[in-house]
């Protein structure tokens, strides 16, 4: 098959052009088991070959599980398939002669690298916050001796499962990353483990949440319906329920 | 040189235990004064610099993804080991011990062996207070599953990503750490020199992928968890990121390299599909309970629709020559029957080059919605990668490169020969002889570097002293520009071929000379290929753009360059390893049943390569004393 | 005292203003959609009402102040998230698409302005009367007392059916707005669940339904002549 690429290129503080504009180039031969990254790896080898700079995209496992890839295909994180990253995106999904849009992540939150390169440095620093059960190496009691009801487990894993991809706050009009921020808040709010630390944490990561800059929620749940992993509202939900009730214990106290 | 493991004294049981009651411990007030750099955040990179933090050391931790939870640890699936034996089923220590030293082919170290099965249980304990959502049973408790043809059922799991729920537990131990000030977190950082001071590791040299700036970094020790080299052969389970250029820089400043010819072929992965192919996908080893693998019998029923070839036109050929194990035997046995039988003509799928994965007794048996239930979303991946519903029509499925047990050379003390230097997890050779068993990578990583690293560091520091730290020694002045050279050498080529052409180039060649079988000619023979393709490489790559500024290009051509030299390096060790054993089979060397025939007279030692710059490598060996278990002729029939 | 403003000012803070002033107003409108419709029970009854309403000066004043106070807070966090969050995102993408987002969800701004703005009018006509002063004059005989004709303004304020149109759009405005809003604040107040998540989608759509029927009923009823005129 044979599809029309238009890409976002800008590479902000190089010798080149810095100037985002989109460029188009032709994918012929192209077979319609290939991935997405594939395609645009044959457009890139042919770019290298003319000594032209390749497009310049995030990707790694290239199965969906380590969250590098990002980018907005026709206007849609991770492009049209549900459920999905990127990665897992295959051409057989798209028509013979399409003209196919790539864009990088657009949020404040999420500066530009190059190309279709972000940086989202800020889910890190989220984590830092108080994303975590501060356990220290060796100091924990047998695995068993805290039982976990499966459904619990089975709940908070739902949480856990967020790629820390940023598809949620690509898709979000507001840039918002409540859903990100909640998964990660609910995954530790949902087990034992992490009751302790339940109210420092959810304050803590919203607040750096709000200071990275990225916007509120106003409930249109984009979010969820670009999710690779298909998080669901429900966990913002929860946190804003967290937030509420630590904010008051912590005001009170 | 003859290698010393630094292996303690006493009964193989106590060597940890007397290791811990001899070594010399760091005064907790001076810990802060040490500064440790640990490159790398994957399961043993983030577990140790969370681990030091934690114990009062001052770490910088490197990476060169764009966050440390992106580490290739994050692809893991199946899931990890420990002895808790809570299945009752017989497990114990000295179990997983033996299944590893029997599984690894006789050919690693009894005592880091048995240190790994002895801190495993530590592991899931410490994973499951940090909140990793481990699988569990109705009743609350951890579940377990046998994994990869272990009699016992050892292996925990968290659906089909144990790997990524380790590594977010790891990472947010290191989070912590960050947020206390005691690790100080540098992303899209590749190393790219190590520093020596009168010999001793005291520092890196690091480009930032972002600005193409170099900068130094000194610390007291240099820890490289810097994953395993599979990329070398290109198309891999690896992510596309993984490379050896830290271990490989390493190892040319002198340190050894141990064992790179021992490298495990995955049976279940999903075959090429086409010349476009950037990475192989795995499908979970689990998939061998309940699948049964065949190929047709006659060559010419290969094309056909698999569904009209009657039983007694298949070959179920992995029931028919290892009746005990059956679908079950080793990765290696399974990928190279599978290659075999390919090699006969008798492979299916558009390239030949695979076997089926047959469900429909199992759905049979079971009823699909029970076989949907246990595999569901591995099926999903297989019909979103290739269309196909493995409900209906038999899995296609061929070996890939998966698992590399070769590595950075250590002792006892995961402390290479040169002093300061220490190697985690994938990057070192230690604990997976010649053949690593499933679910045993992510043990490793964790306990060397939550329950290993944390001890033995402190005995190397108690004794070199937290002296002063200077950037302006003249070994990083010799560091850096080494490192400007050979950046500024590639960017200067503008040859004519893409990077990408020399890495899949060279991956055929490593794939078709040094791959699942390999022979004494053929070694030969690529051992002149690479050396020409690399001269070719140096003469006529080609790399757009600048190298002061985020260069995706610049980036791999450096990796490519060291798996050229990598290459070979496996190429030679293979050559002169006259015998079969585990990831490792030369043709010459098999029993009638073709079986891997060992040489433990000539050969049950370690092969420990040093760089050389004016030629050849230099090889060291390590001799392997077996006190406890006596060596058997692995026989899975 | 600091950490009470930070909670308020914060993201989730102020969705909690949202939140909350939007059940207040809600419920406002619901209880202000009975009170109109007593219409339908004859004029002397709507005017009884009215009577009642505005027996007590003080609560009357009190329930304004509250209702003025609830729109504001519910105006300023509006408007104070739509800034931060146009600021979150200053690029927008070159080919658009919305997966599952609503049209109601991503006009809540406008749909809700273009409400208040009614309101504004809807005073001025028929609670300040400046709009027709002659209103003032719409007097009746009550059980012996003179009170404000409030049945024969309504009447001949919806007989122009312009004013008619208007007053039916807007309320159809509002309820777009409620068709979101009413779920969305149960997910602000983070009472929305996997559970309950369903009915709330349809408590919303039917709310709004009613609300918009109820509210133009009276109208409606005016501009077909099905009531008689005083
Ligand atoms: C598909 C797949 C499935 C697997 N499933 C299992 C399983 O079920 N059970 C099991 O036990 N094992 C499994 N393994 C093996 C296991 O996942 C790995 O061996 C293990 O995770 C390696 O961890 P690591 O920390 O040593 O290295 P990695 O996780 O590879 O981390 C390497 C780190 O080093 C950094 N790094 C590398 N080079 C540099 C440099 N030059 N400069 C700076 N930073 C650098 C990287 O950024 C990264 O953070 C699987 C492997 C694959 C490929
Ligand atoms: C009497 C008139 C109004 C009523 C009855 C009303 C009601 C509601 C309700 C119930 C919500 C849901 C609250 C939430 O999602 O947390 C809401 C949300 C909203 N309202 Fe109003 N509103 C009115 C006027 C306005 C006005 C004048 C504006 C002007 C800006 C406005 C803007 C919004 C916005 C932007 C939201 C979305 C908030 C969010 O979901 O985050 N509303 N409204
Ligand atoms: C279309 C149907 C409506 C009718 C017939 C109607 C009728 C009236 C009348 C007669 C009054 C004056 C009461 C008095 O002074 O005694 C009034 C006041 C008011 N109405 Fe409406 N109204 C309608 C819709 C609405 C809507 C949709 C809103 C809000 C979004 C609204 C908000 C108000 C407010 C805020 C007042 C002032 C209450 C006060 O006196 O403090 N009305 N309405
Ligand atoms: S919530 Fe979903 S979309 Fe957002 S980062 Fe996590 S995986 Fe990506
Ligand atoms: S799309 Fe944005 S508005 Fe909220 S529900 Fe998701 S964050
Ligand atoms: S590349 Fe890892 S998720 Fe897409």
């Amino acid at each position: 098959m044979k599809i029309t690429l238009r890409a976002w290129r800008e590479s902000p503080g190089s010798s080149v052009d810095s100037e985002g504009h989109f460029e188009e180039y032709e994918a012929d031969q192209l077979n319609p088991n290939m991935s997405f990254l594939e395609m645009i790896d044959t457009v890139n080898e042919q770019l290298a070959e003319n000594g032209v700079e390749p497009i310049a995209f995030d990707h790694d496992c290239r199965e969906g599980i380590c969250g590098t890839c990002s980018m907005v295909i026709n206007g849609v994180p991770h492009g049209p398939e549900r459920g999905v990253a990127t990665c897992q995106v295959y051409m057989r999904g798209f028509k013979d002669g399409d003209v196919i849009t790539i864009e990088p992540f657009r949020s404040q939150a999420f500066p530009l690298i190059k190309d279709l390169v972000v940086d989202r440095s800020a889910f890190d620093r989220i984590q830092q916050a108080g994303g975590y059960v501060s356990v220290n190496t060796g100091s924990a009691p047998d695995a068993n001796a805290l039982p976990i009801p499966k459904d619990m487990a089975e709940e908070a894993f739902d949480a856990a499962a967020c790629i820390g991809c940023g598809a949620c706050v690509a898709s979000c009009k507001n840039g918002s990353a409540m859903l990100f921020t909640s998964a990660k808040v609910s995954h530790l709010a949902l087990l034992p483990q992490g009751q302790a630390e339940r109210d420092r944490r959810v304050l803590a990561m919203v607040n750096t949440m709000d200071a990275e800059g990225f916007g509120a929620c106003s409930n249109q749940y984009e979010c969820e319906a670009v999710c690779p992993k298909e998080i669901s509202v429900q966990h913002i939900a929860r946190m804003n329920r967290d937030y509420a009730m630590a904010s008051l214990r912590d005001s009170l106290a | 040189m003859i290698l010393d493991s630094k292996t303690p004294a006493g009964p193989l049981r106590d060597k940890w235990t007397n290791y811990k009651r001899d070594m010399k411990l760091v005064n907790p007030a001076n810990k802060r004064k040490y500064k440790i750099i640990v490159v790398g955040s994957g399961l043993a990179g983030s577990s140790a610099a969370a681990t030091l933090g934690e114990l009062g050391y001052q770490v910088d931790c490197f990476c060169f993804h764009d966050s440390p939870r992106r580490a290739h640890s994050i692809a893991a699936q199946g899931g990890i080991n420990a002895a808790k034996n809570y299945q009752n089923d017989g497990d114990s220590v000295y179990r997983l011990f033996y299944d590893t030293i029997k599984g690894g082919d006789f050919r690693s170290r009894e005592a880091n062996v048995h240190r790994l099965a002895e801190v495993s249980v530590n592991i899931i304990d410490q994973c499951a207070a940090q909140g990793v959502p481990f699988a569990r049973e109705y009743g609350g408790v951890l579940s377990n599953r046998s994994f990869g043809g272990a009699q016992v059922s050892r292996t925990f799991y968290a659906r089909g990503q144990t790997g990524q729920q380790l590594l977010l537990g790891a990472y947010s131990a290191l989070n912590r750490q960050i947020n206390n000030g005691q690790v100080t977190m540098y992303t899209h950082s590749e190393m790219l020199d190590l520093v020596l001071v009168n010999g001793e590791a005291r520092g890196i040299i690091v480009r930032n992928l972002r600005t193409g700036k170099i900068t130094r970094h000194a610390g007291h020790a240099v820890l490289l968890c810097t994953g395993g080299y599979g990329n070398t052969w290109n198309l891999s389970t690896y992510a596309r990121g993984s490379n050896a250029t830290a271990a490989w820089r390493a190892h040319k400043r002198g340190a050894f390299f141990a064992n790179p010819c021992y490298t495990q072929i995955h049976p279940t992965c999903i075959p090429v599909s086409g010349d476009y192919q950037s990475k192989l996908t795995l499908m979970s080893e689990s998939l061998r309970n309940d699948g049964r693998v065949w190929v047709p019998k006659k060559k010419e029923d290969c094309q056909k629709d698999p569904r009209d070839i009657p039983e007694e036109d298949r070959d179920y050929y992995l029931e028919r020559k290892y009746p005990s194990f059956g679908n079950l035997a080793p990765r290696d046995i399974s990928s190279r029957s599978a290659k075999e039988a390919c090699d006969e003509g008798r492979g299916i799928g558009p390239t030949g080059l695979g076997v089926y994965l047959d469900f429909s007794d199992a759905i049979n048996r079971l009823g699909k919605d029970k076989v949907k239930e246990r595999y569901g979303n591995l099926f999903d991946i297989y019909h979103e990668i290739t269309n196909e519903d493995a409900y209906e029509v038999p899995m296609r499925i061929y070996p890939a490169i998966h698992y590399t047990m070769g590595g950075l050379w250590v002792d006892y003390e995961l402390q290479s020969n040169l002093p300061g230097l220490f190697a985690l997890g994938e990057a070192n050779f230690s604990d997976h002889g010649a053949n690593r068993l499933g679910a045993s990578a992510l043990m490793q990583g964790l306990a060397d570097g939550y329950f290993v690293i944390p001890y033995t560091i402190g005995n190397y520091l108690a004794q070199t002293g937290a002296g002063p730290l200077s950037t302006d020694d003249p070994g990083f002045e010799e560091a850096e520009e080494n490192v400007n050279q050979t950046i500024n050498k590639l960017m200067n080529i503008r040859g004519k071929r893409t990077v990408h052409s020399f890495h899949k180039e060279l991956g055929k060649l490593m794939w078709d000379y040094v791959g699942m079988a390999r022979d004494k000619s053929g070694l030969e023979k690529v051992l002149e290929l690479i050396p020409a393709l690399r001269e070719e490489f140096w003469e006529n790559v080609n790399i757009p753009g600048d190298a002061a500024s985020f260069n995706q290009s610049i980036e791999k051509a450096g990796r490519v360059a060291d798996f050229l030299e990598l290459g070979e390096l496996v190429a030679r060790d293979a050559l002169i390893r006259e015998e079969s054993c585990g990831g490792h089979f030369r043709t010459e060397h098999q029993t009638d049943e073709g079986e891997a025939l060992r040489d433990d007279e000539a050969f049950s030692h370690v092969s420990a390569w040093e760089w050389n710059d004016k030629g050849a490598p230099i090889l060291h060996e390590e001799t392997l004393v077996y006190e406890e278990v006596k060596m058997t002729q692995r026989s899975y029939k | 005292m600091n950490k009470i403003v930070k909670l308020l000012t914060s993201t989730l803070g102020r969705k909690y203003i949202m939140g909350i002033t939007g059940v207040g107003l809600v419920a406002f409108i619901m209880i202000h959609m009975l009170g109109n419709l007593q219409i339908f029970l004859g004029k002397d009854v709507l005017n009884h009402y009215a009577v009642l309403l505005k027996s007590s000066a003080e609560l009357l004043w009190a329930f304004r102040l509250g209702l003025v106070a609830m729109i504001v807070l519910h105006i300023v966090s509006a408007i104070s998230l739509a800034i931060d969050n146009r600021k979150a995102r200053p690029v927008d993408y070159n080919s658009k698409a919305t997966v599952q987002a609503s049209y109601a969800s991503r006009t809540m701004v406008w749909s809700g302005l273009i409400v208040v703005s009614f309101v504004v009018y809807h005073i001025l006509h028929f609670t300040a009367k400046v709009t027709d002063p002659s209103y003032h004059d719409f007097k009746t005989d009550l059980d012996g007392k003179m009170v404000p004709d409030v049945y024969a303004m309504v009447i001949s304020g919806f007989s122009n059916i312009w004013v008619s149109a208007f007053y039916i759009i807007a309320v159809g405005l509002l309820c777009i707005h409620l068709s979101h809003g009413v779920s969305s604040m149960f997910q602000s107040l983070g009472l929305r669940t996997q559970k309950n998540q369903g009915f709330l989608a349809i408590l919303a759509m039917g709310l709004s339904w009613v609300i918009f029927l109820g509210m133009s009923a009276v109208p409606m009823a005016i501009v077909l002549k099905i009531l008689p005129d005083a």
